[in-house]
């Protein structure tokens, strides 16, 4: 579904990636935690086709059309409505005319916002932009989804909402990276876990139950 | 065939730029002032036994007609930015031309709305007789008119990220701006002085060159301006 | 260390070369008739200008390579054919108007060939303030080197332009279809300033290609911060 081989990158003298190698199957979650400047933002813009790595390959199957992506903003233009921005993002996803009313409306409903769905974005709460955002990311119905710092921002219910969705997705089948600094809000989420360093990811196994404070020990120590 | 694609997500982003600028309208509605400042001050300041109205025409038009593509330029990146949605652009799995292409036809309509409003206000504020070459003098503006905003598109694909972006990009489309600004203003001039269609057939010539030459040009380089 | 020194070596017999071709141009070479002693700034007015031009479609043919190979020398290149092209620029659009003045009257006409000097500089200049505006070094270089080859496509533009308008200014005697129509001595007078306007043009490259290559070395080690 989603794979990573031998993935280099610098800028400069920077090292971002160094030698990054993992795969996502469909239905798995990878949260891959790190403090600021490990180079996770790097890697998801890497699987995204964004940048091009200098040495090694990312695939995912079906290209940039089966991609959504949720970083911390929101990407939608605050002086159209919820319902023009998806009519936006789904022409430019080739999402075909006759399925557009039926994912959107069933979008809306699942994320609560078929209330708002004409009204402008500018107009909308912190809380509501952030759940259109989500609907904006799924419009076009990715197979695979990239996270990039989600929960910023995100009051504890609307964080929790963003999980529950997250786990929903899970269950459908989507592949998922999540890449954040808090160990507390994506651990829970995850099938598999990394924790990178510098670009080297130091560890990367399976949960395999761990809760979320056993994970966040493993991570002080790996990280320390 | 990836034609039809490309027509087609430019289509959609050009939409959503006018829908977007329809929605505010502030940006249309203070260049559509400016013409009528422009032609009410001209009127008033200028002698009309010292120049005559055909001599000045030219100039004012093409003076309003830079500034609104100027104001079209600077915001249509810009729109990108606040929304922080050239990064999703960028995700989607269009072809980066389809953008460039997209932003194009939104400038020029833009523009080609203030050419509309101001055609005809110079015509009866200056009584200066423009149906009977209308024809050409739409081909004379419509081509000046892509070789700027074609240029000028570009450019501001990369000023927008600098400081200053709004003074860069003039600044580095001053120099692009002039030829075909020049050959336009001198076309204009002899088509409302009434000289013959073959005057100017020279100026629209290369206005036509021009203009293939620097979208082409626009559309290769595009992608190198916004891919990392 | 050592490409500065070169370059500097190589500017300097430049330098000397320059003034040795000017004792030539006053006191060898014949005073052209109708134009009389201001006719002499000629040998320094057009080959500066002949490498103005050159050097910005240098600009953009090592932005085209830039682009495809991404080497970093490229984009040194430019950027240093960019300064010495600015410099020749300015070198034409003053010496310009000390020939001027005394033949036309006036030291500044909206000549053609004068004005489309002056937006060549205008070129370089915006060349130079992206550049300067520009702090990442990946992106700068992409940038400039969009801007370059649109400047270098723009440079025929110019040129065109001088045959389409009618002008004050003396039409090309040396550059033009037909053998050039300047008489023996004078010819190899402006051949040799040529030569040397080539030498100047590869000395102050080579120095400030050196110098940035420096920075850059300085930059990345954190002793430096972009300007």
């Amino acid at each position: 579904m989603l794979l990573a081989e031998g993935l280099r990158h610098s800028f400069g003298a920077v090292r971002a990636l160094d030698d990054v190698s993992f795969s996502v199957q469909p239905g798995q979650t990878l949260a891959v935690f790190g403090p600021n400047g490990a180079g996770k933002t790097t890697l998801l813009k890497v699987l995204a086709g964004l940048i091009q790595p200098q040495r090694g390959r990312a695939q995912v199957d079906g290209g940039r059309r089966a991609i959504g992506w949720i970083g911390h903003q929101p990407q939608l233009y605050g002086q159209l409505t919820i319902w023009e921005n998806l009519r936006f993002w789904a022409s430019v996803y080739d999402v075909p005319e006759s399925e557009f009313p039926v994912r959107k409306d069933s979008l809306l409903v699942r994320l609560g916002l078929q209330d708002h769905e004409h009204r402008r974005v500018s107009e909308l709460s912190r809380g509501l932009v952030q759940r259109a955002a989500i609907a904006r990311a799924l419009i076009h119905d990715p197979r695979v989804l990239l996270l990039d710092e989600p929960f910023t921002g995100l009051d504890r219910m609307a964080a929790a909402e963003l999980r529950e969705l997250l786990s929903e997705d899970a269950a459908e089948g989507r592949a998922s990276v999540l890449v954040t600094h808090n160990v507390d809000e994506g651990a829970e989420l995850a099938t598999h876990i990394a924790f990178m360093r510098v670009g080297r990811f130091v560890h990367f196994a399976p949960r395999a139950g761990r809760g979320p404070e056993q994970v966040g020990e493993d991570y002080r120590n790996a990280i320390a | 065939m990836r034609s039809p694609n490309l027509l087609r997500h430019a289509w959609a982003v050009a939409s959503k730029d006018l829908l977007v600028e329809f929605r505010s309208r502030t940006a249309i509605l203070s260049v559509a002032v400016f013409v009528v400042l422009v032609l009410v001050v001209f009127q008033f300041g200028h002698d009309p036994t010292a120049v005559s109205n055909v001599d000045l025409a030219p100039s004012i038009l093409w003076v309003t007609f830079t500034f609104a593509a100027i104001l079209a330029l600077n915001r249509a990146f810009q729109l990108e930015l606040e929304n922080q949605a050239l990064e999703g652009l960028l995700l989607a799995p269009i072809e980066r031309s389809s953008i460039y292409l997209g932003k194009l036809i939104a400038n020029l309509v833009f523009v080609a709305t203030i050419e509309l409003i101001g055609v005809p206000l110079l015509a009866l504020f200056f009584n200066v007789p423009v149906l009977p070459y209308l024809a050409p003098l739409i081909a004379v503006i419509a081509l000046a008119t892509v070789g700027f905003v074609a240029v000028g598109t570009l450019f501001s694909a990369m000023t927008v990220r600098t400081r200053f972006a709004e003074l860069l990009l003039p600044v580095l489309l001053l120099p692009f701006m002039i030829p075909p600004l020049s050959w336009a203003v001198l076309a204009t001039g002899r088509l409302l002085a009434g000289r013959p269609l073959s005057e100017i057939a020279g100026w629209l010539n290369m206005l036509a060159v021009y203009d293939i030459v620097f979208v082409t040009l626009a559309l290769l380089l595009f992608p190198a301006t916004v891919n990392e | 260390m050592r490409m500065v020194r070169v370059g500097r070596w190589i500017t300097a017999i430049g330098l000397v070369l320059l003034a040795g071709v000017y004792v030539r141009a006053l006191s060898y070479t014949p005073v052209e008739q109708s134009q009389g002693l201001a006719q002499k700034i000629f040998y320094l007015h057009v080959p500066a200008a002949i490498w103005a031009e050159t050097a910005m479609i240098l600009v953009g043919l090592s932005s085209v390579f830039y682009l495809f190979t991404k080497d970093p020398r490229l984009d040194r290149f430019a950027a240093a054919s960019a300064e010495v092209g600015t410099v020749f620029c300015a070198i034409v659009l003053t010496t310009g108007p000390i020939w001027g003045k005394p033949i036309w009257g006036t030291w500044w006409t909206w000549d053609a060939r004068l004005t489309f000097t002056l937006f060549l500089f205008l070129l370089y200049i915006g060349y130079l303030l992206l550049r300067s505006a520009v702090p990442d070094p990946a992106m700068r270089a992409r940038y400039a080197a969009v801007l370059g080859i649109c400047g270098m496509c723009e440079v025929p533009f110019i040129h065109f332009s001088v045959y389409m308008f009618p002008t004050l200014h003396p039409m090309p005697i040396v550059l033009k279809p037909s053998a050039p129509s300047l008489p023996g001595s004078m010819l190899l007078t402006w051949l040799l300033s040529l030569g040397v306007f080539t030498l100047l043009y590869v000395g102050f490259v080579v120095q400030r290609y050196a110098v940035s290559y420096l920075h850059e070395q300085l930059e990345g080690v954190g002793e430096v911060g972009h300007a």
